[in-house]
Formats: structure tokens, C-alpha cells, sequence
């Protein structure tokens, strides 16, 4: 299977390779009736190495391998992966739209037939879908193995390449060109003082610099790598938490997704507004009409419990700190993070009445204070008089007539009281709530009125726990590194070649020219030597191209 | 004199200075030899620096004003973009010393920041989730990035202008037409907006939004009024047409209407130039183009592709992640800004690739340069004003 090609320098190359490893000779045949003039500039990409999928084409497995080692598929994915992700912002996704509403009706009354086509097609939901998620999947696969089908053998070339070179192989370069003679000891000492690593072999020399460079689209890759992977494992249970508490001020909860182990108290909820008579931003203020936020804060303490948490006993809690949760800066321990997400203000927490006759409201037979996150079921006043909780709205509204309660969160409380009075009187119903008190026989003797009430906030945290984020890090720090890597250096050759009364020079550079022909031409400075002529230009609009080049003008050659 | 009236001056300034230093560059496609050693060119790009100095003092004096990096809303934004523009220019002058660049990317920056000062600039304070470091640190980098692109958008369309035949229609050419359109939209909206709020109009509708009648302002005449809307204010022109049902939002019919206007008048400034002109616009372009060297600016056009697309890469993804996994507790939420960027990424992505083969070099690179500064307006302009979202500035 292995059909080696032996070079006429000697050298032993792989099947599949395209310029000798060592000294740059092109193994295929020259093309009948092409002689030396006419032949196009030589394929630099990956040096001319034998890549497998340049090679084998015979099972599945070479087939499959092919396919995703091309650029031009890895491209098409990148180009199919772009265009879905638009057709994902022509409407909100799903996540966005306001909360318990329904999607199959949202859409298509938000936006009318299209959006119940987008919809239908699932575009709502689309970047967590089964397709979406495979081209994610298809990208990855494809820039590993099409990182592995270069980078082994790319590594091989430049590992071996060989200061001497194939005549052949200086002449196809896009920057060749020859003088008369040349002084090379001036010319390695300015080419080494331009940071090129110059060797020598016969008096032929190779002047390298930016080797490094070209492994940069391989260290990138892995970046990505990382980073997909990194994505991925969100989906292993244990290293990714979300999760969301309400804790009332005053309130002490236990933290979820804790396993219990974490307790929150909620000292205070704090919301600033911007002052509308600040100077600074007056105009803007006045413009926005309106309130602006300037600060949403939870003053809280986070307990963690100490004894082994046996259902039923209260647990034993010991402060781990007292610190405040703002928007950009999370309470952080143990791995978990609470963020300030949400809130609500003026929540009832109390509510004191009294217990009068009706028409004097001197007459006064007692006052009680209901805690309206654990309300009693009897309240004892003064002389026997007794107030029995019939019923509790803590979000009252009237449904079709009659009473319900919208949540169980006291915002706005009602009651159904039935008032006992001393001895074995008939007990009297009462409802009352916040702006309403109402006698449903109008022959009470008694009512009860509202004294007194006091309110609070009520902070929403989400809880993180991301053991994916150093994954996510390490990938995008990696991939930094590659791109940096690749763009900012070049690979960067120049050959001389001595040959009879002359000296040849070709040059060659994966990106930048221009920075070659700039060092060049420093480096060839007082040698003899002459910058090369740019073998590839591309033609002015107004001139007809010379050679049979392609479609535009351009002759390839790049990497 | 107050702190921010010397920011604004400044800034005014600086965009004078710009216009300046355009017609320095334009001087230089005379000169017999491109080379080096144009006076023209010299007082061009000291002119760009001097105008630069003066936008870096615009933004400082602002940061005092404000007390916080003036990058927090679609003004601050735009003008920091149209001041990275400038800069990513010096910087790439600074390698090629092409005059010519100057010629296709100042105009740019210029534009732009032109187009930033028709919203509202006054002072405004940060929302909490704006109030970080992280603010700046992304927004300023990410700016930079797409700043390097937009060079490369400038010297792709210099390259098509130069190279593109004109002697015969193709598609080159109307697209080529179309994006001179678009500029001249662009121009027209600037100058319309100007003229109309420099009389004050405002006309005044209500309008049902969600089931309210609401009053909407719009600070143009109504081509297009908002649906099912009344005028109230008298004496005013009617609007010809309703805007489409499904333009629900308070301001949607409003810039509906303000698109129109700008195609409009782009309509009206691309029709009247080449009235003039007897030629496509790009065509009369062409002949000033000759000495540039179509290697060069393709090259240049690459290398700001390849300069640009890591530090967009970590400005716009990676520092965005960093902060919205610290205000919004996840790094990462397919919201539209976000789902933009990482757009414009791919699509870079994808350029990089194509550029490694046969055939994506000079006009198709050039191409791919343009759809690449298209899909950066279209994050900063549409998906700001139109697709909102979470960083939705205005
Ligand atoms: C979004 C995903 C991707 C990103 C951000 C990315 C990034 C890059 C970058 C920056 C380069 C360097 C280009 C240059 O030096 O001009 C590169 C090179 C390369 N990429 Fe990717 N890439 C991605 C996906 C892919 C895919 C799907 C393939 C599969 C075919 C692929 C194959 C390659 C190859 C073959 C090279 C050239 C390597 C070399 O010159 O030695 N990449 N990539």
C-alpha cells in the first residue's frame, strides 16, 4: 500500500506528495507540452505533502475522511450554520417572549402568518434544536479532521526541508529572480539581523523566520475543540446548575439545588432610582421621561447548615457571610453563584386590625397582628372576643363574582373574618381587605378595621453552579493564542541558490508579501542581489490578461 | 465653558478635520507618481491625526462629563466606531502609505459619524447591568475589530471601483451601483434628519399599540403613519399610506417611516448625480483610480481581514461572554446582538477559508469584504433599531 517516491536528491517521500520534502522538486510529471515558461507557479499549500485524503479514496472510512478534511465543506457548513442562525433573529426566540403566554398562539397573533410559518418551522426555538446542534457537530468533526489531515504531514515538510533546492522548484516561485552575483556573508549577517534562521548547504541557503506561524490554524482548532467540548458537557448533570428562589425580606430559605446545604436570609431589597434633578443627566432624564434604575441590591446572609439534615428538625445554621447580590456582581461561594435577576416591591408581610363596633370606632375590643406568610387560624382579643380566619385571598380579585386568590403571594390581601363575640352569641361574617370592608347582612354590630400594615420586597436570585466556565476558558484562550499565532506572524523563506555565473532567489510567504518584499529588500541591501519580480500580479480593468489565468486575472498560488 | 460643550466642540472639530483631510487625499490622485513622497498625502494624514487627537479629546472630556466611558449609548457607540475607523486607518496608512486608502475610508468614518449625532445626545446614565468595567473593555475592543474590518470594506471597494469593467453592464456593476446607493441613502438620511429637526416638525398621531391609544411623535412628515392612526396635530401633511399591521411597536412605524425617507432621498441624490454624471457612478470613479495597484490594496484589504478578525474575536465574543455571564448570570443567549456577532464571526471565519483557495483572491475577496462591513451595519443599524434586544442602546 505504502508506494514511496524516492526523489533524485535522495530523499524518501510518502505517496501523495506533491514537492519533495526536502528539496521542493515537483514528483508529478510535467504536463506534455508545457515547458518551463508556461507552467503555472507551484501549489505552496502545505508545502506540496502528502495529505491522506489527497491520496486514498478507496473505503467508506477514506470517503467520509475526504469529505470532512475539504475546506470547501467545512466552508459550506460555516456558510449554512451563518444563514440559520439569522432566519433564528427574524422574530424572538421562544425564551424571549413574555412569560405564560403560549407560543402557538404568540406567534402567529404577534406577527400573523409568518410568524405562525416560523413557528411551525420551529425557528422559535431554533439554536437549541436537533438540527441546529448537528451542524455545530458537523463543524467540529470537520476541523479535527481536517487539522489531522494537514498537520502531520505539513509537519514532516518543514521538518525536513532541505536548504538546497530543486531548480524547478526556485523558478515556479511567486517571487524569483536572479542576479549577477551576490556578497553572502553581508547577506546572511543582515538577513540574521532581520531574525531569520539561516542555513546553509553547498552555498545555497534557506533563510526562515515565522515557522511557528503556521501552526497557528492547528492551535485555534483545538481552541474551538475545547470550547465545543466544553459546551457540551453542560449536558453531565453534576457540573451545571440553574436554578431560581424568591426569598422575602426577613425571610430565611434554604438555597435549592443546594441539597439543602446553603440557606439565604434577605436583610433588605434595595432600588435605587437616578436622581431626576442630577445635573449631569438631567436632559437625558427629562428626554426618557420616567424613572431610570441606578442600582438593584439584595443585602443578604447566606447560612450553611451543620448538623446532617434530618427531615423534620430544624437545621443549624451558621453564617457564612453577610455580603449583597447587584446586577454585574453575584454573591459567589462554594462554587455557586447568586445572581439579583428579578424583584418584586410591596408585598404585604403584616396587617394589623381592630376590632370595634360598628358606627364607634372609639369602642375598641381589641387589636391583632396577622403575619400574612403564616397567618393563625383564631385571634384572641380582649373581654372573650374571638376573630376566626374564615378564609384568606392573598392576592385578592373577584372572578366572575366570585373571590379567588391570583397567587399565593400576599399583594393583595384579603379576609373572610368571622367575629366571636363574648359568651355563645352567633358568630357575625365580615370580609375585609385592603380598601374594602364589607358587611354581607349589613347587621354586624361589629367591624374590624385595618390599623396598621407593613410591606416588603421580595428579591428573585437565579443560583449557578458552571463547572463548564473553566472549559469554556481554557478553549477561547487557547484559540486566541492560534488565531494571534497565525495572523500576526508569517512563515517567511527566502532561497539563494547559486547557479553557474548567477545567483537565484525565490522567496515564498504564507501571508504578507508585501512584509516579505519589505524584508527583502532591507536584507539584499549593498549584496548585489535584486528583490525578485512578483510573479503573480493581478490585471488593471482596462488591460487584457496576458497568460490564460482564471476567471479573475489571478494566478494561485498562496500557502 | 462646561466640560461637555468643550467634548461636543471637539468632536465637531475632529469632523471637520476629517472633511479636510479627504480632500488632501482626493489632491493626491493627480500627483504624477503615487509615491511616497506626495505633499498632498503628508498634510492628509497629519490632517486624519491631528482630527483623530481631537475625537480622543472629544471622548475624554466626555468620559469626565459623564462619568462613566462614552460608549453606553447608539450615539456614544456609533461616533467611538466612526474614531476607531480613523484609527485602524493611521495604523494600516502607517504600514502601506497608501493616500488613496484615505480617499475611501475617511468618507466612511466620516458618514458614520455623522449618522451617530442624529440620535439623541445627551448625557445619560448607566442602567445597572451597564455599570462595569466590563462596559468598556468589550465595547472598545469590539469597536476596534469591526473598525479593522470596515478598512477592509474600504479597500475592497477600491478595489472593485478600479477593477470591475465598466465597459459593458454585469452584475459587478449593479451591485457596485447598489452599494453607491446605499451610501448616497445613507447621505440622504443624514441630510433630511438634519433639515427637518433644524425646522423643529413634529407631527403628532395616536395610535393603538397593545390595545391603548397612544400618542406618537414622528419628527419627519408621515409618508408612512403608524396603523389605524389619527393625525392630531393640524395642518400638518397626512401620511399617504399606513404602515403594515404587524409594525406593532411604538417607534416601528416611526422609523418605517424615517427608512423611507432615507431611500427616498438617496433615491433622489443617486438619480441626480448621475444625471450629471451621464455614467455610473462607479464608472466615474474608475479613471482616478489607474495608479492605485490592484495587488496592493487586495493585499491590504486581506491583511485587514487577518488583523481585525482576532481582536473582533475577543472583543465582541469573548469579552461579551466574560460580561454577560457576570450581568446576566450566563455567558451566552441567543439574544439578536448576540447571535450578530457571532454571524459576522462565521462569516469572517468563512473568508479566511475561501481566501486559502483557488479563486477567493482580488474581485471575490473584494466581494466578500463588502458582505462583510454589510453585515456589521446591519448589526449595529437594524439589529439596534429594529430586532431589540437586551443591548437594544436606543
Ligand atoms: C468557525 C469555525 C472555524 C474557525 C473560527 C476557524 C479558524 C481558522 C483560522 C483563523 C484559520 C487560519 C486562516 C489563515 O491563516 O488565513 C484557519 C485555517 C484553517 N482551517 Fe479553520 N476554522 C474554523 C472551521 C474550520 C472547519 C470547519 C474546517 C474544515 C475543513 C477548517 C479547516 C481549516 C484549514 C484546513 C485551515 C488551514 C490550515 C493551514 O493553513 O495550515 N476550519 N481556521
Amino acid at each position: 500500500m505504502n508506494n514511496k517516491i524516492t526523489c533524485e536528491c535522495g530523499h524518501v517521500n510518502p505517496e501523495g506528495t506533491e514537492l519533495c520534502e526536502a528539496c521542493g522538486k515537483p514528483l508529478t510529471p510535467q504536463q506534455p507540452g508545457q515547458d518551463n515558461k508556461n507552467e503555472s507557479l507551484l501549489n505552496m499549500r502545505y508545502d506540496g505533502s502528502a495529505r491522506r485524503s489527497q491520496t486514498y479514496n478507496r473505503t467508506v472510512i477514506d470517503k467520509i475522511w475526504n469529505f470532512f478534511s475539504s475546506v470547501k465543506v467545512g466552508v459550506w457548513l460555516i456558510v449554512i450554520t451563518l444563514t440559520a442562525s439569522m432566519l433564528g433573529t427574524i422574530f424572538p426566540q421562544e425564551m424571549y417572549i413574555p412569560p405564560g403566554v403560549n407560543p402557538s398562539v404568540h406567534y402567529e397573533d404577534q406577527y400573523g402568518l409568518a410568524g405562525q410559518i416560523y413557528y411551525q418551522l420551529g425557528l422559535h426555538n431554533l439554536y437549541s434544536s436537533w438540527w441546529y446542534m448537528i451542524l455545530i457537530a458537523l463543524i467540529g468533526i470537520s476541523i479535527v479532521i481536517a487539522s489531522i489531515d494537514r498537520f502531520v504531514p505539513l509537519h514532516r515538510t518543514l521538518k525536513n526541508q532541505k536548504p538546497k533546492r530543486h531548480e524547478r522548484f526556485m523558478r515556479k516561485q511567486r517571487l524569483f529572480g536572479k542576479s549577477p552575483s551576490a556578497d553572502t556573508e553581508l547577506l546572511k549577517q543582515q538577513l540574521k539581523k532581520r531574525r531569520f534562521n539561516v542555513r546553509e548547504e553547498d552555498g545555497h541557503i534557506l533563510a526562515e523566520k515565522g515557522r511557528f506561524a503556521r501552526w497557528g490554524p492547528y492551535v485555534n482548532h483545538i481552541g474551538l475543540i475545547i470550547f465545543l467540548l466544553g459546551a457540551l458537557l453542560r449536558f453531565v448533570p453534576f457540573m451545571y446548575t440553574d436554578d431560581f428562589v424568591w426569598v422575602r425580606e426577613g425571610e430565611t430559605k434554604v438555597i435549592p439545588s443546594t441539597e439543602g446545604q446553603y440557606y439565604i436570609k434577605n436583610e433588605d431589597f434595595i432600588l435605587e432610582t437616578y436622581d431626576e434633578d442630577d445635573p449631569r443627566y438631567k436632559e437625558a432624564l427629562q428626554q426618557q421621561g420616567g424613572q431610570v434604575p441606578k442600582n438593584y441590591q439584595t443585602n443578604a446572609v447566606i447560612y450553611e447548615r451543620k448538623d446532617d439534615a434530618t427531615v423534620g428538625t430544624d437545621p443549624e445554621l451558621e453564617v457564612l457571610k453577610e455580603t449583597h447580590s447587584k446586577v454585574n456582581q453575584p454573591i459567589k461561594f462554594d462554587g455557586y453563584s447568586l445572581y439579583q435577576a428579578s424583584f418584586q416591591q410591596n408585598e404585604f408581610s403584616s396587617m394589623t386590625f381592630n376590632l370595634h363596633d360598628t358606627g364607634n370606632e372609639d369602642n375598641v375590643h381589641g387589636t391583632f397582628t396577622i403575619d400574612l406568610s403564616d397567618p393563625q387560624s383564631e385571634y384572641e382579643l380582649e373581654d372573650g372576643y374571638r376573630v376566626v380566619i374564615n378564609e384568606y385571598f392573598p392576592e385578592y380579585e373577584l372572578e366572575d363574582g366570585a373571590p379567588v386568590s391570583k397567587s399565593k403571594y400576599p399583594k393583595n390581601p384579603a379576609f373572610v373574618f368571622e367575629v366571636h363575640p363574648p359568651g355563645d352569641a352567633e358568630p357575625e361574617v365580615s370580609f375585609a381587605g385592603i380598601g374594602r370592608n364589607i358587611d354581607p347582612t349589613n347587621e354586624n354590630d361589629y367591624k374590624l378595621g385595618i390599623e396598621d400594615f407593613e410591606m416588603r420586597d421580595v428579591s428573585g436570585l437565579t443560583v449557578k453552579k458552571d463547572h463548564t466556565l473553566p472549559f469554556l476558558g481554557l478553549g477561547g484562550a487557547i484559540f486566541m493564542i492560534g488565531v494571534m499565532q497565525g495572523m500576526y506572524w508569517n512563515h517567511r523563506r527566502i532561497w539563494i541558490h547559486p547557479k553557474d555565473n548567477e545567483v537565484w532567489v525565490a522567496g515564498h510567504t504564507n501571508k504578507n508579501w508585501y512584509g516579505l518584499k519589505k524584508d527583502m529588500e532591507r536584507a539584499f541591501n549593498d549584496t548585489g542581489l535584486s528583490v525578485p519580480e512578483d510573479q503573480q500580479e493581478i490585471k488593471a480593468a482596462s488591460e487584457k490578461p496576458r497568460a490564460k489565468e482564471d476567471e479573475h486575472g489571478v494566478k494561485h498560488n498562496q500557502q | 465653558m462646561e466640560l461637555s460643550t468643550i467634548s461636543s466642540n471637539l468632536l465637531y472639530a475632529a469632523f471637520f478635520i476629517y472633511l479636510a483631510a479627504i480632500l488632501f487625499f482626493g489632491a493626491t490622485v493627480k500627483d504624477k507618481n503615487s509615491g511616497k513622497a506626495s505633499k498632498a498625502g503628508k498634510i492628509g494624514i497629519t490632517l486624519t491625526v491631528i482630527g483623530f487627537l481631537s475625537q480622543v479629546g472629544y471622548f475624554f472630556t466626555r468620559w469626565v462629563a459623564s462619568a462613566h466611558a462614552p460608549v453606553s449609548n447608539l450615539f456614544e457607540y456609533t461616533t467611538f466606531f466612526g474614531m476607531m475607523l480613523v484609527l485602524a486607518f493611521i495604523v494600516i496608512y502607517s504600514i502601506y502609505r497608501l493616500n488613496i486608502l484615505g480617499l475611501f475610508t475617511l468618507p466612511v468614518a466620516v458618514l458614520i459619524i455623522a449618522y451617530a449625532s442624529m440620535f439623541p445626545r445627551e448625557i445619560s446614565p448607566l442602567v445597572p447591568s451597564l455599570q462595569t468595567h466590563w462596559l468598556y473593555i468589550h465595547v472598545t475592543t469590539a469597536a476596534l475589530g469591526q473598525a479593522i474590518l470596515a478598512v477592509s470594506f474600504a479597500a475592497g471597494l477600491l478595489f472593485l471601483i478600479r477593477q470591475i469593467d465598466q465597459s459593458q453592464k454585469s452584475k459587478h456593476t449593479f451591485w457596485l451601483e447598489f452599494v453607491m446607493y446605499i451610501v448616497f441613502s445613507t447621505l440622504g438620511f443624514i441630510i433630511v434628519s438634519s433639515a427637518f429637526s433644524g425646522f423643529g416638525y413634529q407631527v403628532a398621531f395616536q395610535a393603538p399599540i397593545e390595545g391603548e391609544m397612544t400618542a406618537i411623535e414622528y419628527e419627519m412628515p408621515a409618508i408612512a403613519g403608524p396603523h389605524d392612526g389619527e393625525l392630531t396635530s393640524s395642518g400638518k401633511m397626512a401620511p399617504w399610506f399606513d404602515a403594515p399591521v404587524w409594525m406593532r411597536g411604538v417607534d416601528a412605524a416611526q422609523k418605517f417611516n424615517t427608512l423611507i425617507w432615507s431611500l427616498l432621498s438617496g433615491l433622489v441624490l443617486y438619480g441626480a448625480v448621475r444625471l450629471i454624471l451621464r455614467k455610473r457612478i462607479a464608472a466615474s470613479i474608475q479613471p482616478w483610480l489607474k495608479k492605485a495597484n490592484p495587488d496592493i490594496i487586495d493585499e491590504v484589504s486581506y491583511r485587514a481581514v487577518t488583523i481585525g478578525f482576532p481582536i473582533f474575536t475577543l472583543g465582541a465574543l469573548i469579552f461579551a461572554m466574560i460580561w454577560a455571564q457576570q450581568a446576566w448570570d450566563r455567558f451566552w443567549g441567543w439574544d439578536p446582538k448576540e447571535v450578530w456577532a457571532l454571524i459576522t464571526w462565521l462569516f469572517y471565519a468563512a473568508f479566511l477559508h475561501l481566501r486559502l483557495s483557488r479563486g477567493w483572491h482580488g474581485t471575490n475577496s473584494a466581494w466578500l469584504a463588502v458582505g462583510g462591513f454589510a453585515i456589521i451595519m446591519f448589526n449595529l443599524i437594524a439589529v439596534n433599531l429594529v430586532i431589540s434586544g437586551l443591548h437594544s442602546y436606543a
